[in-house]
């Protein structure tokens, strides 16, 4: 697939919480099969340029516009922005507990979300593929009929990535994917990431250097809500700037 | 089916009612042996119209987390359009039958406005208001009791859900609806009677010449089985994907968002659904009640609903018809005033004055000891656990562990 044209750009947003200025004039674009890593300080903004592009939180100015027909996503709610192809992972892992692997996953398979479209479905055989297909792809195919609170926290992170994918994005905005997994459980999410990023656009969000150098990706650097440094890693880290705010501590 | 499959409570719970059904009908005066009296039917019929919002409010409170304290002014609801057509039905024979009498045959308004007299003298009018146009039709009434609940609860959930008011914002909502609603009909120009409420609605229009024991065991098995039906379609949408995605915006609704599916839209129809579940139970239980009256729809109603549910337990269709059938037939009990009183020698427990003290520390005690209600007991038998970590993180560095092994 190629790498031109944008799939998303984001114009000079801004959005302060009781006056203080989280996000700042930002601006990011990326392309349709692309993998971008963002990095950064606490506070930084990374969460809540997620909310602003998932429709949870709206800015006070600028724009965030999509795909190839350049739709202005601001205003659009987050159930209609996530049909529109934007999956998203949480900081902190939120699944379902109080249901089976297999039922987190069906429920996000890319199908009619219509309420009574919903409510007379019944999984066809591709359904139960792409569950299988899946749950394999997260390491999770011994796991489907466990209810997904009684799995560790990194096999949650996993199910939130696996009901990510199932929702067939273009985009896939992921925060702290690898936070609470040990060594190789991190090896394995930035296979399933690399992977899913040669059919569209993947956005991570992440503390750990190490990780980031393993997705071996363009790096975008923010700070007090806006883009410090921009390239690749190598690139970034030999930035005074961000070293200074950054990496230096 | 899975809808089979996922609920094995259902063959039980149908296989039950059935066996229930039978030995009431088999034991009734008008079938039977006569060992149940009339109104003692009457008391089980009504009981399972309770069990039967008890699973509308399930469905609404128990998976979808919308504690609503309305539903029971849909259920009054139902009652009043049922309650409407009975009257006017039967007011109508008699005064045709008065009437018939008379040296010339009486014109249609003489008979109208007669019926009018008959049924409105109590709160000092004659006229019909715009609210009985359709009483005359008993179709037109029986689509009122799922039109009329169903529109309000289309509307006002659209409202509320639309506005995003969730938990116990909209809790105090349904309250004031309920409070508004009955306030409205207590008062006399309301069209419905004001506190008089609709009586006699126990004597079906035409049916004089049958006794009241074959009126009683009919509509008890109309309750049965509504309430058959109302477990089948609960079982059926709590089942599949949809009941995935009810109880996911029960746990997180914001994570039920960014799936893609609209919260509002779902929940909008499990709320309008749920109420004109309630209102069908009310038109089939106020017949049986014979009387409904505004106090019926007081919001005091809506939260026993609550109550029966949490003490039966939610989030299980059979835990809110345990609920609702034990906790209305032990009340039935103990207000009936057959309850002995205690004497304590300084002081006399009498039942009438204390039951609601005991419902309502039952209530408190269920909630913070036995949160999964009466049917929680049904999970000692077959071991079923649920997690109760609702995503708490571990944090970095015990992230690999199970919770258990975390703690040790
Ligand atoms: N809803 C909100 N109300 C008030 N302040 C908020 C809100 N959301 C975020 N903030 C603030 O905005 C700033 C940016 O937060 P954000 O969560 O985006 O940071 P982050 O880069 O994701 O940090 P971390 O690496 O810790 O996850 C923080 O100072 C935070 O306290
Ligand atoms: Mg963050």
């Amino acid at each position: 697939m190629s790498n031109t044209g944008t799939l998303l750009e984001v114009s000079g947003i801004s959005v302060s919480f009781d006056g203080f200025k989280a996000i700042n004039n930002l601006s990011f674009e990326i392309g349709p099969a692309e993998m971008r890593a963002i990095i950064g300080p606490n506070g930084a903004g990374k969460t809540t340029f997620m909310d602003i592009v998932t429709g949870k939180t709206k800015p006070d100015e600028g724009k965030v516009l999509w795909g190839e027909l350049s739709r202005n996503l601001i205003g659009m709610n987050e159930a209609k922005i996530a049909r529109a192809g934007i999956g998203r992972k949480f900081q902190r892992p939120t699944v379902f507990e109080d249901q089976t692997v297999f039922e987190n996953l069906l429920m996000a398979v890319k199908n009619d979300r219509n309420p009574l479209k919903v409510l007379f479905f019944r999984p066809k055989f591709k359904d139960l593929a792409k569950v299988e297909e899946l749950a394999s792809e997260i390491g999770l195919s011994d796991q489907l009929e466990r209810k997904s609170g009684e799995l560790s926290h990194g096999q949650k992170q996993w199910l939130e990535i696996g009901m990510l994918l199932a929702q067939d994005p273009k985009l896939l905005l992921v925060d702290e994917p690898a936070a609470g997994m040990t060594l190789g459980e991190r090896e394995h999410t930035t296979d399933i990431l690399k992977e899913a990023a040669k059919t569209r656009a993947v956005v991570v969000v992440e503390h750990d250097m190490e990780f980031v150098r393993r997705l071996d990706c363009k790096v975008t650097v923010l700070h007090e809500g806006s883009v410090l440094a921009e390239g690749s890693l190598d690139h970034v880290t030999q930035n005074q700037d961000v070293i200074d705010v950054y990496l230096g501590r | 089916m899975t809808m089979f499959k996922k609920n094995p409570s259902l063959m039980v719970f149908i296989g039950l009612l059935a066996i229930f059904t039978l030995a009431v009908t088999f034991m009734s005066e008008a079938y039977g042996t006569g060992a149940l009296s009339t109104s003692f039917v009457k008391t089980l019929g009504k009981t399972l119209c309770l069990a039967l919002v008890a699973i509308a409010m399930d469905l609404v409170w128990g998976y979808t987390g919308i504690l609503s304290l309305g539903h029971f002014a849909f259920f009054g609801l139902g009652g009043y359009m049922i309650g409407m057509w009975l009257m006017y039905a039967r007011t109508e024979i008699i005064v045709v039958e008065s009437m018939a009498n008379a040296a010339l045959p009486p014109t249609p308004s003489e008979i109208s406005d007669a019926i009018g007299t008959q049924i409105f003298g109590v709160v000092g009018s004659s006229d019909f208001p715009l609210i009985w146009t359709f009483a005359h039709s008993f179709w037109a009434q029986i689509a009122l009791v799922v039109l009329v609940p169903g529109l309000l609860a289309l509307v006002f959930g659209w409202l509320a859900f639309r506005s995003r008011v969730t938990g116990v914002y909209l809790s105090i909502l349904t309250q004031a609806m309920t409070l508004a609603l009955s306030l409205y009909l207590f008062q006399n120009d309301s069209g419905l009677r004001g506190n008089n409420g609709l009586s006699g609605l126990q004597n079906l229009p035409g049916a004089d010449a049958i006794s009241q024991d074959n009126i009683s065991i009919w509509f008890f098995w109309a309750s049965a089985f509504a309430l058959l039906l109302t477990y089948l379609i609960a079982a059926f949408i709590v089942s599949g994907k949809f009941g995935s995605v009810i109880r996911g915006i029960r746990d997180d609704e914001a994570r039920v968002r960014f799936l893609g599916y609209s919260v509002e839209g779902f929940k909008l129809f499990i709320f309008t659904l749920t109420a004109v579940i309630a209102a069908i139970g009310g038109a089939l239980y106020y017949p049986q009640a014979g009387i409904i009256n505004p106090a019926e729809i007081a919001p005091i109603a809506s939260i026993y609903l609550a109550v029966w549910v949490a003490i039966g337990g939610r989030g299980r269709i059979y835990g809110a018809a345990i609920g609702a059938g034990f906790v209305s037939l032990v009340s039935t009990y103990f207000t009936g005033g057959q309850a002995p009183d205690i004497n304590l020698g300084f002081y006399t427990i009498k039942w009438v004055d204390w039951w609601l003290v005991l419902l309502g520390l039952s209530f408190v005690l269920v909630t913070l000891f036995a949160p999964k209600g009466i049917g929680g007991l049904f999970d000692l038998i077959t071991h079923r656990m649920s997690p109760n970590r609702h995503g708490l993180p571990l944090g970095p560095d015990k992230g690999s562990l199970r919770e258990e092994e975390a703690e040790k």
